[in-house]
């Protein structure tokens, strides 16, 4: 076992590339396009997949549908049971994964070189001829069941769920998109095929690749496996717009140290003032040891093992979130001290020092991130996800170093709210006021 | 796929590391072992000391001490001011962290790769030169506690691993928390810091590796420049610790939390790790892992315990043999609703006794062995990972050639070899039996 020196929490932001690495958009002949960049030096294949939509897609009544149709995909496909697809998988190596979120539902995959054919094949049988036989619905429906139970006791889960519930009111952000003990103990066969149909169509796809694949291979891969899919899939939700409070909120809970979940509303990824906002998160609680937060609650405090504060641009709404844990008998002291540094931040916004601070490092980070296949087909299609232009890599930098003191200032005033500022307090925190 | 998250351990994959990239290794004059990791494919470095120190190095009563003081690693020195070591990582667009097991303590940093010149001016000056205020010590033993209160007393799992842990190491230090225990972490001093600082961190007692867009020549350059001059430590010996007595009575571990939501058995065995030039029985206990609980579906476990019967809604087994002195192997089984943790734990021991009795499958073998072959190529998609696992293997005291012969180690495993491993291995004399059990109301 490993002790980190820093824990990382959520970074909503994923993205850039350096200047010379090439990136192709690929349409096949069905009209699908998937970005690539081509490189043959390892002999494999990563492949990354997005249905827009998501757990946010449940038919009411029908909570956890999407999350467990997600994963009954690779639990027996076409004329494969879940023992058999098991084994054709593992036998050539290849890797698949499918992840539901509230906006998307996601496909991994990586496959050597040399079993190209026989793992599209494979993933093709999975994403459209899911079997859903009833002994695996109900074994993997008890393996859901048993981590529902098990949310019902961390604290963690009873903070965020508590926070969107407050946040998002009749939204399907407001409750999670595992479900419910009772939605998921009544959901049906025909639950999950309409979830399957709902979920995964072509009007919704996106895709990006990175390795060893030329053009041509991925143009013909890409009709090969999305053949069979529905052309449109369920209606999305609509917006939601924030309307919660200022205040603390407390879910009992009994355990040594509280979590605390902290935030308000934000901003969309296309606004205008997005990456002075961007900016002024990494100076205020991004999850560096220089960050404000960090400085504050942690280097100079001992308050907490690590805090951090990100920018939540979603679908259909959009916040600005943190998160930290502290003893029960100190984290009345911390959130006081976030509180004051929001209010502090709001008001006089940076430094000239902490801008160009901030700048180096963002603008130096960025190209790390592309060091690898998975992070580079990551990379791509979460681009796509946010509908940047495929030029973005090259100019991202330039966006970052355009940001001056007073965009970070005007945009501290308007969405660091410290009069909106909600905290749900999972745990027995001692001296905090009661409830609002 | 929704995954529990109070799952206690992690899968182990059929780990493999890379042998196609190229490495090259080098020694300074005062010491100091260096490992290059050459990837071109983007302008990425990745640089990392490893200190042959960790929590089992520790002296008795001052347990958590190895991590504390790579807390304080991150303080200051006479160049530079206490909280600047990561600012300044920070602002050359870098990102660095720390990290503490029982066997070594580590540090890195991942930069674009121009960016190594200042990485190693910084790392080798707080090799030797740390300065720490006793005001610096009294806040950072706050951050300390605070995490051992989120990692470990949040968490009924990390409990009841802490305390089997405890109960399988008789007498070797292994068995001492790596975060401490949190009366003796209380006590740390700035004194005991730098005791361990003092003797430990030196240029004889440690391992460089550069991982990325490098070419050793200029790293071997960079490195005599900035850690040639550091003076080697005259208190480095060989690392002699306590050694286990014979194993004669089994253990068991109940541990009861109003916190537990679903109850899981786990059993841990005391298991040999990977030795210089014999690395033979920690490769059959890895295949063996990876056939009893590697995969969730075609797993010796999962198949009798979720597929064959419904009694169980997890499943798994793990080994890891890179330490000095002791593995251990484990296995794991989350009862569905309404099995008992007794008719779970029998159950696992009926596979477990079916297994060395039919011995494995062809084909599942055949499909561990292609996993082999092929983690051997997506490790090279990962530089920063193939680093940590030299600069671990070195540090517990392998080779090179024993790294990259690992690969072939697991390939040459043969049936006969993994039974013969689960024979001897899993001896319940050697293990500890732990139960994660729901606490009662209180009153009844």
């Amino acid at each position: 076992m490993i002790f980190l020196r820093s824990l990382c929490l959520i970074l909503v932001w994923a993205l850039p590339a350096h200047a010379e690495m090439n990136i192709q958009s690929v349409t096949s002949k069905g009209g699908i396009t998937a970005w690539l960049v081509q490189d043959s030096a390892i002999p494999f294949t990563a492949l990354e997949i997005q249905f827009r939509g998501g757990t946010s897609l449940d038919a009411p009544g029908k909570r956890g549908a999407v999350n467990l149709m997600t994963a009954l995909i690779e639990e027996g496909a076409g004329d494969l049971d879940a023992q058999g697809f098991a084994e054709a998988r593992d036998g050539m190596a290849a890797s698949l994964s499918f992840r539901p979120y509230q906006d998307s539902v996601s496909v991994s995959a990586k496959f050597l070189t040399e079993f190209q054919g026989p793992a599209i094949d494979l993933l093709h049988l999975a994403l459209t001829k899911p079997r859903f036989d009833t002994d695996v619905v109900e074994r993997v429906r008890g393996q859901v069941l048993a981590g529902l139970r098990a949310d019902a006791k961390d604290p963690e889960t009873l903070a965020s769920d508590t926070f969107n519930r407050l946040a998002f009111g009749s939204h399907p952000y407001a409750t999670t998109g595992d479900g419910t003990i009772d939605t998921v103990t009544a959901l049906t066969r025909d639950d999950l095929v309409a979830a399957h149909q709902g979920a995964l169509s072509r009007d919704r796809i996106y895709v990006a690749a990175a390795g060893d694949i030329s053009p041509e291979e991925l143009g013909a891969l890409l009709d090969r496996l999305f053949d069979g899919l529905p052309a449109t899939g369920a209606p999305l939700p609509g917006r939601v717009e924030w309307t919660l409070a200022k205040g603390i909120t407390k879910v009992d809970f009994p355990t040594p140290q509280s979590v605390v979940i902290f935030g308000h509303g934000g901003l969309k990824r296309n606004d205008p003032d997005f990456f002075a906002a961007f900016v002024l998160n990494e100076v205020l609680g991004g999850g560096r040891f220089s960050a404000r937060l960090m400085t504050e609650v942690r280097e100079k405090r001992g308050l907490t093992y690590g805090i951090s504060t990100g920018l939540a641009p979603m679908d259909h709404a959009e916040m600005m979130i943190g998160q930290f844990s502290s003893d029960n008998d100190k984290v009345a002291d911390a959130i006081k001290v976030v509180q004051d540094e929001w209010q502090k931040t709001a008001t006089e916004g940076i430094t000239e020092t902490e801008l160009a601070d901030t700048k180096t490092y963002l603008t130096g980070a960025y190209p790390l991130r592309f060091d690898g296949n998975e992070a580079i087909a990551n990379i791509l299609v979460g681009m796509q996800m946010e509908d940047l232009p495929i030029d973005y890599a090259i100019n991202r930098n330039a966006l970052v170093n355009a940001v001056t003191l007073d965009d970070v200032k005007r945009v501290a005033a308007r969405i660091l709210a410290p009069e909106a500022l909600h905290f749900v307090v999972a745990g027995q925190p001692e001296g905090l006021p009661p409830t609002r | 796929m929704k995954t529990l998250r109070v799952v206690p351990f992690l899968l182990l994959a059929a780990a493999a590391p890379a042998v196609a990239q190229t490495v090259t290794d080098f020694e300074l004059s005062n010491g100091l072992d260096v490992v290059v990791i050459e990837d071109h494919r983007a302008p990425v470095v990745t640089q990392m000391v490893w200190y042959r120190v960790g929590a089992a190095d520790e002296s008795p009563g001052h347990s958590g001490i190895a991590h504390f003081l790579e807390h304080l690693m991150f303080q200051g020195t006479e160049k530079i001011a206490a909280g600047q070591f990561s600012a300044t990582v920070e602002r050359q667009g870098g990102d660095d962290n720390a990290f503490t097991s029982w066997d070594y303590t580590g540090y890195f940093q991942r930069i674009a790769a121009d960016r190594l010149d200042l990485m190693m001016e910084m790392e080798a000056d707080r090799m030797r030169n740390l300065r720490l205020t006793e005001e610096d010590v009294v806040t950072e033993r706050e951050v300390i506690l605070a995490e051992r209160s989120q990692v470990t007393d949040s968490s009924p799992g990390a409990l009841l691993n802490e305390q089997m842990r405890a109960a399988m190491f008789l007498n070797h230090p292994y068995g001492i928390p790596i975060i401490g225990w949190r009366h003796e972490m209380e006590a740390l001093s700035r004194e005991d810091a730098f005791s361990v600082y003092r003797q430990f961190y030196a240029p004889n007692n440690a391992t460089l590796i550069v991982a990325g867009d490098v070419d050793p020549a200029t790293v071997r350059a960079l490195a005599d420049k900035h850690y040639g001059p550091l003076a080697p430590s005259d208190g480095i010996g060989p690392r002699i610790r306590p050694q286990e007595p014979p194993a004669l009575a089994e253990r068991r571990v109940n541990l009861k939390d109003a916190r537990v939501s679903e109850p899981y058995v786990v059993r841990s065995y005391l298991a040999p790790t990977r030795s210089s030039g014999d690395q033979k029985e920690a490769a059959a206990l890895t295949v063996l892992a990876e056939l009893l609980g590697g995969s969730g579906t075609t797993s010796e476990l999962a198949r009798a315990l979720q597929f064959d019967t419904q009694k169980a809604v997890y499943s798994s087994a793990y080994y890891d043999g890179t330490a000095i002195d002791y593995a251990t192997f484990g296995v794991v089984v989350m009862p569905a609703p309404g099995v008992s943790l007794q008719e779970a734990e029998d159950a696992m021991d009926k596979v477990l006794a079916d297994f060395i009795a039919k011995g494995p499958e062809a084909e599942a073998f055949a499909r561990i062995k292609t996993q082999v072959r092929a983690s051997q190529i997506y490790a090279r998609d990962d530089v920063g990972s193939l680093a940590r696992e030299y600069g671990a293997g070195l540090t517990v005291g392998l080779t090179i050639a024993d790294i990259k012969s690992w690969p072939d180690a697991l390939q040459a495993v043969t049936p006969e070899d993994v039974v013969a491993a689960a024979k001897t291995v899993l001896d319940r004399k050697a293990s500890v039996t732990g139960w994660l059990m729901q606490a009662e109301e209180a009153g009844q």
